[in-house]
């Protein structure tokens, strides 16, 4: 199944890298300064949080000195939870934004989530590496721990992938979905460790954020980026196998549903 | 290669009650079906041999659209068996994924990219795509500048930039100018030298009539009739006359020409002759010689109005000339029935050498379609033959006369010269 897969997207992977493309370049088409404005987009939100929490309300993290530990803590929670967010939205519609192209063209649909996931990935990449710099002109670099953020960010895009497929799929049938995830996305944010962390809590609560699967990557992050900490892998396994699951469920759903997805468009 | 084999298939669509019982379908384990099922096709059989080219006509919603979407590939038969022997590729709409903001050539590339070629193999059809669109230097302009015409010239010359074994087209080239419709014409008539099958869904007689071995006429997801597009397509008038489709009887002539007879039956053709000068059945007519179509009509019950008309087509069912009572001003009104009546039409054979038909229509008013009382398709038959006018070509003769004036430019040049001495 997933053999087949890899060489249907191998075969098509002019059309997906040129679909990426594309999708970049209509973004900043007509646009003077074009694909600076990905690149000034992350930078005045770090500029952002780092003016307004280290300087004007000088927000210390317990136990660290340094100026920019609080941004940087915000920094590594909200853009990886950007990537999941991005994911998980646009997956929800990529079936019904395409609804015409499917019905008329015969391609293997499952190009158009791989589209989708891959474009918010370079976007994450291009925001991260802004972030990076700023790592470095601020001398915060954690050093080589940072290679450690991959394994947590492929655990991540895994389980964005699997559920931005089911709730595209599902998207189709039902509407509410679509309404659902939104609604949802907003919730589990504030549920997840991000802007926040987790010490601050009252203890009763503190059991409860651990079935959250996001909570121990958007943790693993802030270790990485704030203390120069690998990522405790007992805490992010279940999320990979959960990611795992999610993914093997959102191919047989697609598969299961893909005809009568047309049907329905 | 080239074999498409379609085997008793269908498709249904579910509709539900509501979304609720959709979604208690998809939950509950032991749950019975929720839908009913909506047959917009059914019991669909045909095989079309490698180098065929095959039309598909009927009225909206006949589920032509859905067939050809089902041969694709991208709408899966509910029952049934598709065996398709090669690569498709369907045109079911021109310039699909095309993206306003990219140039031609940027579109060109990614419409490739979805038929499954490589960038290599993109490159080396690009000069080809630029030269079959003939849009000149727009090609590196933005689509959103392009004329709808310019658009579906780049969208053809990309879907068929590579010879396909099976070639679908949806109604997609009835646009564009008619020098490029003639011009993709050829092109599909070159892939099916070379053994492309072609199915291609029109409403356009003349299309299906040019390019088609065979038609396949359906109706209300069934197919209703498969054979020669004439006389598909004469079933297929008649039926659209005919809303309640009962009453449309097929005949084969002596000649192996299938007359289509359809109507209500208020009233009904009893006799048809052609009748040459001498009075006598003319069945082979000279070019211009007088003619005159005697039509005895018969009256089954009560008419407040009746039209008679005749139509003659020639040999591939293109109208030539055709007329009524209604626009010659003379409708019979207030008939009782029994009543009988003879109509007499005299006309010259103005036409060229060929075979032609004549149909007759009964009816209320100037259409058919609006009260059929009788409708004949190949009600006669009779040929032109030309053996006293000058050897001209084409359906009619126009009897042209010519004078030639020579100028002779050296000597005229001296005339006023000549003049003034």
């Amino acid at each position: 199944m997933s053999l087949a897969l890899t060489r249907t997207l191998w075969r098509y992977r002019g059309f997906i890298m040129g679909s990426v493309k594309r999708e970049f370049q209509a973004r900043y088409r007509n646009s003077l300064l074009g694909a600076a404005w990905t690149v000034l987009q992350p930078l005045a939100m770090i500029t952002v949080y780092t003016v307004v929490f280290s300087e004007l309300m000088r927000t210390r993290l317990p136990g660290i000195d340094s100026p920019y530990a609080y941004s940087i803590f915000l920094c590594a929670g909200l853009l990886t939870w950007g990537l999941f967010g991005e994911i998980l939205q646009r997956g929800q519609t990529v079936f019904l934004d395409n609804g015409n192209m499917i019905k008329k063209l015969n391609f293997p649909r499952i190009c158009l989530p791989a589209i989708t996931v891959i474009n918010a990935v370079v976007n994450f990449a291009i925001t991260f590496s802004i972030f990076l710099a700023f790592l470095a002109v601020t001398h915060s670099l954690p050093g080589w721990v940072i290679l450690y953020a991959i394994p947590v960010l492929l655990v991540q895009i895994a389980f964005a992938t699997g559920l931005g497929i089911i709730a595209g799929v599902l998207n189709v049938f039902f509407r509410d979905v679509g309404q659902f995830v939104n609604i949802l996305l907003q919730f589990w944010f504030w549920f997840t460790p991000i802007i926040y962390s987790t010490a601050t809590l009252p203890a009763s609560v503190r059991p409860w954020m651990k079935l959250n699967p996001m909570t121990p990557l958007a943790q693993a992050y802030q270790g990485i980026f704030v203390y120069g900490l690998a990522p405790s892998w007992s805490t992010i396994w279940p999320a990979a196998v959960l990611a795992a699951g999610l993914c093997v469920v959102a191919l047989t759903l697609f598969r299961r549903r893909a005809g009568e997805m047309v049907d329905e468009l | 290669m080239g074999d498409v084999r379609v085997s008793g298939l269908g498709k249904a669509y579910k509709q539900y009650p509501g979304q609720w019982s959709r979604l208690a379908e998809w939950i509950l384990p032991a749950g019975k079906p929720r839908h009913i099922e909506h047959w917009v096709l059914k019991d669909i059989d045909f095989h079309l041999h490698a180098g065929e080219a095959v039309g598909i006509v009927g009225a909206n919603g006949a589920g032509k659209s859905t067939l050809l979407k089902m041969l694709a590939g991208t709408v899966r038969p509910s029952c049934g068996e598709i065996t398709i022997g090669g690569r498709v590729a369907a045109m079911l709409e021109l310039g699909m994924g095309f993206h306003p903001d990219f140039t031609g050539r940027q579109n060109a590339v990614m419409g490739g990219q979805l038929l499954g070629l490589s960038l290599e193999e993109i490159a080396q059809l690009m000069p080809h795509i630029e030269a079959f669109a003939e849009i000149g230097e727009y090609v590196d302009q933005p689509v959103r500048t392009y004329s709808s015409g310019m658009q579906m010239r780049l969208a053809f010359s990309v879907a068929t930039a590579q010879r396909p074994d099976i070639l679908i087209v949806d109604e997609a080239l009835s646009v564009g100018d008619s020098y490029f419709q003639h011009k993709s014409f050829e092109r599909i008539r070159e892939f099916r030298r070379e053994g492309t099958t072609l199915l291609i869904v029109s409403h356009d007689r003349y299309a299906i009539q040019t390019v088609c071995d065979r038609a396949i006429l359906m109706d209300a997801g069934r197919i209703r009739m498969q054979g020669l597009p004439v006389d598909v397509l004469d079933y297929y008038n008649a039926m659209m006359a005919e809303q309640n489709h009962h009453r449309i009887q097929q005949k084969t002539l002596a000649d192996g020409r299938v007359t289509t007879i359809s109507g209500s039956g208020e009233a009904s053709i009893v006799d048809v002759r052609l009748l040459n000068q001498h009075d006598r059945p003319a069945d082979t007519v000279e070019v211009g010689e007088p003619l005159r179509l005697q039509v005895r009509v018969r009256v089954n019950s009560a008419l407040p109005r009746l039209v008679l008309g005749f139509l003659v087509k020639d040999r591939l069912g293109q109208a030539i000339y055709g007329i009524n009572t209604h626009r010659l001003e003379q409708p019979l009104e207030d008939l009782a029935a029994g009543e009988e009546a003879t109509y007499c039409f005299s006309f010259p054979a103005r036409l060229g050498k060929g075979s032609y038909s004549v149909s007759l229509s009964l009816s209320r008013e100037d259409s058919h379609v609006d009260k059929n009382f009788e409708w004949r398709d190949n009600a006669l038959i009779f040929h032109v033959f030309n053996t006293d006018k000058e050897d001209f070509v084409g359906s009619s003769w126009l009897g042209a006369d010519v004078t030639i004036t020579r100028h002779d430019m050296a000597s005229s040049a001296i005339h006023p010269a000549q003049g003034l001495s």
